[in-house]
């Protein structure tokens, strides 16, 4: 299963990225060969439905599973349409993140957390 | 001849300058042609909607040869210019954008719209083997272009109308009103705007008071007026702004002059930048407490210091003769 983090970099020691639509970085993490991609979010600095554009990205990896700070509406809507769970308010590191959803400490929610353009303060 | 009113800087004084402009034409420069007495309920109540928007205002009193004035409030998103006008409304419309419907039947997901959307409005989610693909539709990122429904391969798009504003049409004085009004959280000024100025009646005298700042829409706005007043204050946030309509103003190649108001507030450096720029500039206002007063009570300049018509008068005639250079 591919598990999909918001990063603030580029490998798992990075912190996760609170905004889903404009983070800096999209951590793809294999679960079952350990290993990992990294991509550049272009949508960092989009005018406007970066959330759509983000999950749609998100959805074309295959990620089955999105830990994240916050999603706005459309980001929600995009994702929730892709078959997407999401797991809100997580902090810490990347690796972190990983390890306590493995160990089932996450809890996957229904809906945004965020209104639209909150991305952008 | 159409003049814009705009200003970069918000709260300079671009409606006090449209209202007082509007105000002072129509009473000098609308007088019936042979010593009759204007009346002050206008008769344009028929708008013929020609030829795919383009409208026209007729009038008794443009059948007498009247030189009638319009004042068309295209700041949408806050159209204040009512307030001291106090217009009565006799025309309402709605301001639509399409937005894109899709058949589900037809659509293959293939993926084209969402691709051609500039504004992300459209996320395309494709078949998998185990989930069914689905299109999603966000109508408050869409800008009603009309790509998605020209270059569907599947002719599975059709569009429909979303309302996000009304224009109002009116008078007030001897002055021809029209006013769009954005709806309450709606992002999308310009084409409501676009609408709003398809009312522009060009044989007439038209004052366009613009929304502030120089994005999207005040270039809607002020794009083919015969001149645009750019409406400043002596303060580093004015002239900030004001340099930034000036390069707006250049780009677009249209003629402008510049109106200082509170000119005795704040520092010279506006004064400066525009002798530099070979700027001219139109009128000074100076700071007065009780055009503030009167401002505040929704009242006319003209109305209460009557020397002001006189500049205003002034002030067009300046107009006219920077536009002929």
């Amino acid at each position: 299963m591919i598990i999909c983090i918001t990063s603030e970099g580029n490998n798992l020691d990075s912190k996760v990225d609170q905004r889903f639509g404009r983070a800096q970085y999209f951590i793809f993490y294999n679960d079952e060969t350990s290993q990992f991609e990294a991509v550049q979010n272009e949508n960092v600095s989009g005018t406007g439905g970066v959330g759509v554009q983000s999950g749609q990205l998100v959805a074309g990896k295959q990620a089955k599973i999105v830990l994240t700070g916050s999603v706005g509406p459309n980001a929600s809507q995009t994702l929730e349409s892709s078959g997407i769970d999401v797991v809100l308010n997580v902090e810490g590191s990347v690796k972190e993140a990983i390890e306590r959803f493995q160990n089932g400490e996450l809890k996957t929610t229904e809906g945004p957390n965020a209104e639209e353009k909150s991305g952008l303060k | 001849m159409i003049i814009s009113i705009a200003s970069g800087k918000g709260g300079t004084g671009k409606t006090t300058i449209a209202v007082n402009l509007a105000l002072t034409l129509s009473r000098d420069f609308a007088k019936p042609p042979q010593g009759g007495v204007a009346k002050s309920t206008a008769t344009f109540n028929n708008f013929e909607q020609k030829n795919g928007g383009s409208s026209r205002i007729t009038s008794s009193r443009e059948k007498s040869g009247l030189n009638n004035v319009q004042l068309i409030d295209c700041d949408v998103e806050e159209p204040n210019a009512a307030l001291f006008l106090n217009p009565v409304i006799t025309d309402k419309k709605s301001s639509y954008i399409p937005v894109p419907v899709i058949d589900r039947d037809k659509c293959t997901y293939c993926g084209k719209c969402g691709e051609v959307c500039e504004y992300n409005a459209i996320a395309v989610i494709p078949q998998k083997e185990d989930s069914n693909g689905n299109v999603l539709v966000f109508p408050n990122l869409c800008h009603g272009c009309g790509a998605c429904q020209y270059l569907c391969p599947e002719n599975a798009i059709t569009e429909i109308n979303r309302e996000i504003g009304v224009i109002e049409i009116g008078s007030a004085d001897n002055v021809q009103f029209v006013h769009g009004k954005l709806n309450v959280g709606e992002a999308m000024a310009p084409p409501v705007i676009r609408q709003v100025k398809r009312y522009i009646n060009p044989t007439h005298t038209v004052i366009i008071d613009a929304p502030p700042g120089t994005s999207c829409p005040v270039i809607t706005a002020v794009s083919g007026t015969d001149f645009c007043v750019l409406v400043t204050e002596p303060t580093p946030f004015g002239l900030n702004d004001l340099q930034l309509a000036v390069e707006a103003m250049r780009k677009l190649n249209i003629p402008f002059g510049v109106v200082i108001n509170r000119c005795d507030l704040g520092d010279d450096k506006t004064e400066n930048y525009c002798k530099e720029e070979g700027i001219s500039i139109l009128m000074k206002i100076p700071f007065s407490e009780e055009i503030a007063k009167s401002y505040s009570k929704g009242e006319s300049i003209i109305d209460l210091f009557p020397e002001y018509r006189d500049r205003f008068n002034k002030l067009f005639i300046k107009i006219k003769e920077e536009k002929e250079n």
